[in-house]
């Protein structure tokens, strides 16, 4: 019963902090998925690549971290974003 | 004089806001002097005995490795044997981004210089300046800007609304996401390790807490060397994506 005064004392006092915080959460979290599965499908065809031709394991290795580097941008957006959000 | 140093541990809040000293000298520009005389050094002890023909010592091993990575992983496999002029720029920035990154692992320092944007957004505007440059010295005015704003091959239909795509992507998400790549990794990797950090020391203050600490401590290291490899890595992709974009301005697709 104290805990839950407590936490009703927390959410009237100021509602938009939480507020705030949950939205930096959500805005971070769903900035990540996309980019996530994207940067699995080219490591993951690089390394198939790479298995396949190992003799062009150079080639594909550089061209591997420029498709991470556009993919994990969209991430990165995402992460200046939730820093930008203020309550 | 603590931030001249380098040497005053800033609390969690003071993550995004830096006290200056005299003239404005803060924590940053102190690394990004360093990070230049750095660069300067190691090319400058490293080529004195240059006409020796085997190598030896630390700076010409590293000044010489250094030229050959940039010459054959970055420009040979994006740009080819034209691009071989742009070997000192793409050497210089890639050991410049490289030492101020490398601070962030650096004891005492711990800091890593390019997690303030004002020097990636100055070196992805000096990107945006030398691409844009190049293509119109190479292709002229008009054919650069239509080599680069229609695709080939796209339907004429299509056009008002691939034209002002390629022109947001190509002339203003380029430099952005070149700046927030660089910033937004060392500063994403400096948070982890202050995490890390202020956990273990908020886990060493009670006794039972401490039990925790090992596998705390543990994942401090790990993310330690994982951001060795991130400062070498950011720094990498900023020469090869400068080097990309460089080389799309000097071959149009056709």
């Amino acid at each position: 019963m104290a805990l839950l005064h407590l936490l009703l004392a927390q959410v009237t006092s100021d509602p938009t902090k939480g507020l705030t915080a949950i939205g930096r959460g959500i805005v971070y979290g769903g900035a990540a998925i996309g980019p996530g599965i994207g940067i699995g499908l080219v490591v993951g065809n690089a390394i198939t690549a790479m298995a396949r031709q190992p003799e062009s394991a150079g080639t594909v290795r550089t061209t591997m971290f420029l498709g991470i580097a556009f993919t994990e941008a969209l991430a990165l957006f995402g992460f200046v974003l939730a820093f930008i959000i203020s309550g | 004089m603590n931030a001249l140093l380098g040497v005053d541990v800033p609390p969690i809040s003071h993550v995004t806001i830096w006290g200056n000293g005299p003239l404005g000298i803060n924590k940053t520009i102190v690394i990004y002097g360093f990070a230049t005389v750095m660069t300067i050094l190691v090319f400058w002890l490293g080529t004195r005995r240059k006409d020796a023909l085997v190598p030896a010592g630390l700076f010409q091993n590293t000044a010489e490795s250094g030229v050959a990575f940039v010459r054959n992983q970055i420009i040979m496999q994006t740009m080819g044997s034209d691009g071989l002029g742009y070997l000192p720029y793409l050497t210089a920035l890639f050991f410049f981004i490289f030492f101020s990154n490398i601070t962030e692992i650096l004891p005492s320092v711990q800091f890593p210089a390019n997690a303030r944007f004002a020097m990636p957004m100055t070196l992805a505007l000096a990107t945006w300046v030398i691409f844009n440059v190049v293509g119109i010295a190479k292709q002229g005015v008009g054919s650069y800007f239509k080599n680069s704003l229609i695709p080939p091959g796209v339907p004429f239909f299509l056009l008002p609304l691939v034209v002002p795509i390629e022109f947001i992507s190509t002339f203003l998400v380029r430099p952005f996401s070149l700046m927030v790549r660089l910033f937004a990794n060392m500063l994403a990797g400096h948070l982890i390790l202050v995490t890390f950090a202020t956990l273990c020391a908020a886990l060493f203050a009670k006794s039972v807490t401490i039990v925790i600490l090992p596998f705390s401590f543990a994942l401090l290291v790990a993310m330690t060397g994982f951001e060795i490899l991130v400062a070498f890595l950011q720094a990498f992709i900023f020469a090869i994506l400068t080097a990309v974009y460089i080389g799309g301005a000097m071959h149009p697709e056709h």
